[in-house]
């Protein structure tokens, strides 16, 4: 045991940590989030700025454009993007999803094509899993596909996909078999969003932003090389990316949650904050400090083991109701002053559009409810429900 | 940055897990015989020369077992105050001490000496009167001395902020132990009680509050390791992070305990509630933890002074409590 860093670990943040200082542009730099941000031009040259330095795809294999690197680079990576309040890559499914999903189960002709422009931005990828009648239970996927000669032919609905407006590549899931129910039948494909019969539409959610969106597929032709895994093994190959979307995550989690209880005591010490409210501050920074010592942990048993802890299962669940806490103490402490919005609020609105966003955390990425019973069946052993 | 415990921190978990299950009550020299009161002591002065890391792994394991005994009083507590020739007395198990920091003394009963706080010093206590309290919790006796006077000098009152970081830490990794057994007794009561044809782990009623429970205790673990590894290893002279770190996981580990504890009464429902079950005494032993030394609102209202960077903050680790002996007695 042994929490500092390694020699080379430390060369490594403070390499970084200097890049940081000069190269996040001002404009970007403490940006407040959602996907709409990814739009403009300057996110597309930030994260081909991380890409050119060699901080993008840091754990990926040197043959597929990564850096071959240990975990805690990924890991001092995301605290010292955190502490710069650096805007993330936006290939965030790309790099989080698709790209962890081709390299265990695609071709090498799929990732010589896919992986290199993943991590160098030049083409953003979307998810298309959840449907109107496949949520929670994904198993409950109809969006069709049907082998005609060299394409599956595809026709269905998704929904709530973070970054479709802006895809060039979507990973889909969909029903190959259409006797099949439940986790038989599925096949998971990669679709060219700029096909004819693809259409996206945007979502406006609780904070007025459109950050995911409708899908529709209408007699869409996919080329039959773009399978992923095999016809019918679509499920194993959903559950890949799910473990990448969960497991990869909680360092990026535990830095966004740094950075807004750091804000958030900045705030307390900008307007005032009394006993109780101090009470609460003190518990959010211990929560904090908690998931980050929760990850470390479960990254060495990785690091040792090759299989991350089953304590790192819980991190997704701790910080998005974290979260949750902390902008809410926020809004409390700005007083009468949170009923406002936009440019009429304190610091431009960031507390009001972070409270409303944040309710969207322990429902994305699996909800709250089906994480606690993954954490029951999973790790304590209970027996299952269904 | 390697967050895992070393094999042979491992295999002392194990083999404190398995004596314990055989020795409820083992004496002073049986655990001396095991090294344990000499783990962090120099080799030159009969001990292991190890670390708090290591002690940590049986505090948790002491914490498990519900031990009663002076190991938390004089590995925790008084320690870091004694001069080498004391400690070597500790390591061969000739002697245990308690010390007199609070009004109420712990582990008074079976401590075979007392230290005491008085004006800049740590000292001695010869004679005196030694009242045992009745407790809630009968695992750790609790007592008053009165009278006595201050004998030898063992340390300036410097070295608190070291015993309060060790202590903190010590009962948040107790707190650890004793949750972590309370929500096994749960688990394995949930997946085999049957009430509407079903095992009751399979309602999400009583399965959510447990992964509630398994998720409060592993946070409340990663602090209380992350305290442990920084009493090992920081600087004294730069003792602010420990101190945060000892704070954050007494503060977090206590409550986790209660909780856990009381998840896992309702699981076990009418069982849970009987004076038979273990559960009750595991209940206890997390309240006491809880109410021993500062609460958890007095160390946050501490770490937010010291977050808030305020000009009058006070570094947690430096209050002191008001102790019931001055010097000279």
């Amino acid at each position: 045991m042994d929490l500092r860093d390694t020699r080379e670990e430390a060369a490594f943040r403070a390499e970084l940590r200097a890049w940081l200082e000069d190269n996040v542009p001002d404009e970007l730099h403490g940006h407040r989030g959602g996907a709409a941000r990814f739009d403009g031009p300057e996110m597309r040259a930030w994260s081909r700025a991380l890409h050119d330095a060699g901080y993008v795809g840091l754990t990926w294999p040197e043959e597929y454009g990564g850096g071959g690197a240990p975990y805690t680079h990924q890991a001092i990576f995301l605290e010292e993007m955190a502490r710069a309040e650096a805007p993330t890559h936006i290939g965030v499914i790309g790099l989080g999803m698709a790209g962890p999903t081709i390299m265990a189960h695609g071709t090498e002709e799929q990732k010589a094509r896919y992986l290199a422009p993943i991590l160098s931005a030049e083409e953003i990828w979307c998810q298309g899993f959840s449907e109107p009648g496949a949520g929670s239970d994904l198993a409950g996927v109809r969006t069709s596909s049907r082998l005609d000669d060299a394409h599956f032919v595809v026709d269905g609905q998704k929904v709530w996909s973070s970054f479709a407006h802006l895809a060039d590549w979507c990973i889909l899931l969909t029903r190959s078999d259409p006797d099949s129910t439940r986790h038989a039948g599925l096949t998971y494909l990669i679709v060219d969003m700029h096909a004819p019969g693809v259409e996206v539409r945007p979502l406006t959610q609780i904070t007025g932003e459109a950050e995911f969106n409708e899908i529709f597929f209408t007699g869409v032709r996919v080329p039959a090389e773009n399978l992923l895994g095999e016809i019918g093994g679509g499920w194993q190959v959903a559950m890949t990316t799910l473990l990448h979307e969960r497991g990869t995550l909680g360092f990026a989690l535990q830095a966004a949650l740094e950075v807004q209880v750091l804000k958030l005591i900045a705030l307390a010490r900008d307007r005032g904050a009394d006993q109780l409210q101090r009470d609460r501050i003190a518990r959010e920074w211990i929560e904090m400090e908690a998931v980050r010592f929760t990850n470390y942990r479960s990254l060495s048993a990785l690091m040792k083991t090759g299989l991350p802890g089953p304590e790192g299962s819980i991190s997704k669940l701790v910080w998005s109701e974290a979260n949750q806490r902390v902008t809410k103490l926020a809004l409390e402490i700005l007083g009468p002053d949170a009923a406002l919005s936009e440019g009429n609020a304190p610091y431009g609105g960031y507390w009001q559009y972070q409270q409303l966003r944040s309710r969207g955390n322990t429902i994305e990425a699996g909800t709250s409810e089906v994480l606690r019973s993954i954490v029951a069946e999973r790790v304590l052993g209970l027996p299952k429900s269904r | 940055m390697d967050f895992t415990f070393t094999p042979e921190q491992d295999a002392l978990r194990e083999q404190a897990r398995e004596f314990l299950a055989a020795n409820p009550e083992p004496s002073w020299a049986q655990l001396a015989e095991l090294g344990w009161t000499g783990v962090s002591i120099a080799e030159e002065d009969g001990g292991a020369g190890l670390t708090f890391v290591e002690e940590a792994v049986l505090f948790e394991e002491l914490g498990r077992a519900l031990y009663r005994g002076p190991y938390l009083s004089t590995i925790a507590l008084t320690l870091p105050a004694l001069p080498d020739d004391l400690r070597a007395e500790v390591a061969s198990g000739r002697t245990s001490w308690t010390l007199a920091f609070g009004p109420l003394v712990p582990d008074l009963d079976t401590a075979e000496r007392v230290a005491i706080v008085g004006g800049d010093g740590i000292f001695e206590l010869e004679g005196g009167e030694r009242e045992i309290l009745t407790t809630s919790d009968e695992s750790r006796p609790l007592g008053v001395v009165r009278g006595g006077e201050a004998g030898r000098r063992l340390a300036d009152t410097t070295v608190l902020i070291e015993i309060e970081a060790r202590s903190q830490t010590a009962l948040a990794l107790e707190a650890c132990g004793v949750a972590q057994r309370a929500l096994e007794y749960a688990i394995e009561y949930a997946s085999t009680r049957e009430q509407f044809g079903k095992r009751i782990g399979v309602y999400q009623a009583v399965s959510h509050p447990l992964a509630d429970a398994y998720t409060r205790l592993e946070l409340s673990r990663s602090l209380a390791l992350w305290a442990a590894w920084c009493v090992a290893n920081e600087n004294p002279q730069t003792w602010t992070r420990p101190s945060l770190a000892a704070a954050a996981a007494k503060s977090s580990a206590a409550e986790t305990a209660v909780a856990v504890c009381e998840t896992s009464i309702q699981v076990l429902g009418g069982i849970g509630f009987t004076w038979e079950h273990e559960l009750h005494r595991l209940y206890k032993r997390a309240l006491g933890i809880e109410s021993f030394g500062a609460s958890g609102t007095r160390l946050r209202a501490e770490i937010a002074a010291a977050l808030l960077n305020e000009p009058e903050a006070k570094v947690p680790g430096s209050s002191q409590v008001p102790v019931s002996v001055t010097e000279g007695g």
